[in-house]
C-alpha cells in the first residue's frame, strides 16, 4: 500500500520542496488527467512522460513505484470483469456466447485504467517524497479542516502503537496455547478485539487529558506557515503548466 | 490569599515570585469520588511551599495519580485547592494549567503529534504566544532535557528514555512554576533513570513527584508524603519518613533490598540546582 510519509532518507530536489506545492501540483495534475477525453491517447503518453521525469528527478526506484501502483489492480480488474456483461453500443471486438466486448467498452476500460494509473502514480510520487508530518502540515496550511488534519496526525502517531498492542496480545494468547482451529475458539478473538478497542479508547482519554493539561481549548496551530521558495514555485509552474498545455492542445483538437 | 490574575497568558517568573508568602500548593479538605461512587480521595490537606520538592508515595490505588489530576483542574473534587494563590476553578484554568506542568507516566500519551518539535510547541502555542517566542521556548525546553536538535524527529523513533525526557520538555516549554510528575522513572534503565533524575534535580521549580521509586525521593525531594486509602498518613523530611521501617510496612511500602540511604548532605546537594 502507498503509505504517505514512507519517504526515506534521500534528500533531493523533490523531497525538499514545500509539501503544499507538491499537494497542489500533483492533485491538480490528477484532476487535469481525469478530465482528458480517453480518445487522445497521445496525451496520456505525455502525462506519463511528465511523471517519469518527476520520478527520475526524485530518484525513485521504478520497482518501488511499480509495487505501490499494484493497489489499483483490484479496481481496474473489477471494471474489466464487468465489461462483457454490459453492452455499450459500438463495434464488437470479441464475442463469446452472450458476452461481448465492444470498442466503446474497450475505450471505457482504457479510460479507467489509464486515469487510475496516472493519478495514483502522481500520489505515489507525493507519498514517497514527503514525510507524513510534512504532508499533514501542508494539508493544514492549505486550510484542510482541523478535524481531518488532527485525525490524520493521530492516526499516524498511534497506528504503530495500536499494532504493537495487538501483536503483544496475540503473543499473550499464543503463549497460553490459543491456536484457533475451530469455530468454538473464535469468541476469544472477538474479546481480544473488544479489549483492543477499550485500550485504544482509554488511551484516547489519556491523550486528551494530556492535551488539556497543556492548555488545549479546542483549536491549535500546528506550525507556522513557511514562505515558498523559487524552487517551490518552479515545481508548481512545471507540473501544472505541463498538464495544462497538454490538456489545452487536446481541447483545441491538436494532433 | 487572593492574587490578581495576570491579564496576559504569560505571567513572568518575576511577577510570581513577588508575593512569596503564598504557598505553591494549598489543598484543604479535598475529597473525590468517581461517578460509580468509588471514593478515591477522602479529605486531603497539603501545603507545599515555593521551591520545595515533595515526594508523594503510597501503594497502588492510594489515589496519587488522581490527586495530581486535581492540581490543574482536570478532575474537580470538593474542597479547596489553590496554586500560587490562584483558586483551581473554571475561570482560572487557563492560567493554572500554564503554571502546573503535569508530566504523565506514559510518554506515549504526552507525545501525540508528528514530531518532537510540534509536541514541545503545543503548550506554548496554546498560550497564544507568537511563532518566534514559541520556537524560543521549544529550544529552551529541549536544551534543558538534553534533546536539542531532535525537533524534526518523529516521537515513535525515540528510545523510551528519550521519550520521557521529551515529555518533560513538553511542559517545560510552558515555563511552569510547579512540576507535577507521575512516576517519572518507571520502566527506565539505570542510565536513562540517572540522566532524567539529574535533569529534574537541576530544574529550579517546585516539584511534586509521585513515585514507587523510593530512592528517587531521597535523590530529588527533601520532603515525603505518604498517601494511603485516599488520606495523607505521613508527612515529613524524607529521611525521617523513609527510614521508618514500621511506617513503611504499615502502608505496603519498602526500600529496595540492601538500599543504603545517601547521607543527608549529598541527598540535599543533588536536589539543588547549580
Amino acid at each position: 500500500m502507498t503509505v504517505p510519509g514512507s519517504a526515506v532518507g534521500g534528500l533531493n530536489l523533490l523531497h525538499r520542496l514545500d509539501a503544499r506545492v507538491k499537494i497542489v501540483g500533483l492533485v491538480g495534475f490528477a484532476v487535469v488527467v481525469v478530465t482528458t477525453p480517453p480518445q487522445a491517447a497521445w496525451a496520456f503518453v505525455l502525462y506519463a512522460l511528465t511523471l517519469v521525469f518527476l520520478a527520475a528527478l526524485a530518484r525513485l526506484s521504478p520497482l518501488a513505484v511499480g509495487k505501490r501502483l499494484l493497489v489499483i489492480v483490484p479496481f481496474v480488474v473489477v471494471v474489466a470483469i464487468f465489461l462483457p456483461f454490459f453492452h455499450p453500443e459500438g463495434r464488437v471486438l470479441v464475442e463469446w456466447g452472450p458476452l461481448r466486448v465492444t470498442d466503446r467498452g474497450a475505450l471505457i476500460f482504457w479510460n479507467t485504467a489509464a486515469k487510475a494509473v496516472l493519478s495514483t502514480w502522481g500520489m505515489i510520487i507525493l507519498g514517497l517524497t514527503t514525510s507524513f508530518p510534512e504532508l499533514v502540515n501542508g494539508l493544514s496550511d492549505l486550510r484542510m479542516p482541523r478535524v481531518f488534519v488532527l485525525t490524520l496526525s493521530f492516526m499516524h502517531r498511534y497506528s504503530r502503537l495500536f499494532l504493537e498492542e495487538s501483536q503483544s496480545m496475540r503473543r499473550a494468547m499464543a503463549s497460553r496455547n490459543y491456536n484457533p482451529r475451530w469455530l468454538g475458539q473464535v469468541p476469544a478473538l472477538g474479546k481480544m478485539l473488544g479489549a483492543l478497542f477499550l485500550r485504544s479508547y482509554s488511551r484516547g482519554e489519556r491523550v486528551y487529558v494530556a492535551m488539556v493539561s497543556r492548555g488545549y481549548e479546542g483549536t491549535f496551530a500546528l506550525n507556522g506557515r513557511r514562505r515558498l521558495r523559487a524552487t517551490d514555485l518552479a515545481f508548481a509552474v512545471f507540473i501544472l503548466g505541463a498538464a495544462a498545455v497538454i490538456r489545452i492542445v487536446v481541447a483545441a483538437g491538436g494532433f | 490569599m487572593s492574587r490578581a490574575v495576570s491579564s496576559g497568558p504569560v505571567a513572568t517568573l518575576h511577577a510570581v515570585s513577588a508575593d512569596t508568602d503564598v504557598p505553591a500548593v494549598l489543598v484543604q479538605g479535598l475529597t473525590f469520588a468517581y461517578p460509580d461512587g468509588t471514593e478515591v480521595l477522602r479529605g486531603i490537606d497539603l501545603v507545599v511551599q515555593r521551591g520545595e520538592s515533595v515526594a508523594l508515595v503510597g501503594p497502588n490505588g492510594a489515589g496519587k495519580s488522581t490527586f495530581l489530576l486535581h492540581l490543574n483542574g482536570i478532575l474537580q473534587g470538593s474542597g479547596r485547592i489553590s496554586i500560587f494563590g490562584l483558586a483551581v476553578e473554571t475561570k482560572n484554568l487557563r492560567e493554572v494549567r500554564r503554571r502546573v506542568g503535569l508530566v504523565f507516566q506514559d510518554p506515549e500519551d504526552q507525545l501525540f503529534l508528528g514530531t518532537v518539535g510540534q509536541d514541545v510547541a503545543f503548550g506554548p502555542a496554546n498560550l497564544g504566544l507568537n511563532e518566534e517566542e514559541v520556537s524560543l521556548r521549544v529550544e529552551e525546553a529541549l536544551e534543558a532535557v538534553g534533546m536539542l536538535g531532535s525537533e524534526e524527529k518523529c516521537s515513535h523513533h525515540l528510545s523510551f528514555g528519550q521519550k520521557k525526557r521529551v515529555a518533560v520538555a513538553t511542559v517545560l516549554s510552558m515555563r511552569p512554576d510547579l512540576l507535577a510528575l507521575d512516576e517519572p522513572t518507571s520502566n527506565l534503565d539505570p542510565k536513562s533513570r540517572r540522566r532524567l533524575v539529574q535533569i529534574l534535580a537541576a530544574l529550579p521549580v517546585t516539584k511534586i513527584v509521585v513515585t514507587h521509586d523510593l530512592p528517587l525521593a531521597f535523590e530529588l525531594c527533601e520532603r515525603t508524603v505518604i498517601l494511603d486509602g485516599g488520606r495523607i498518613v505521613a508527612d515529613g523530611p524524607t529521611e525521617q519518613i523513609l527510614l521508618d521501617e514500621r511506617l513503611l510496612a504499615m502502608h505496603d511500602l519498602e526500600l529496595p533490598y540492601r538500599f543504603a540511604p545517601p547521607t543527608s548532605h549529598s541527598c540535599r546537594a543533588s536536589s539543588r540546582p547549580g
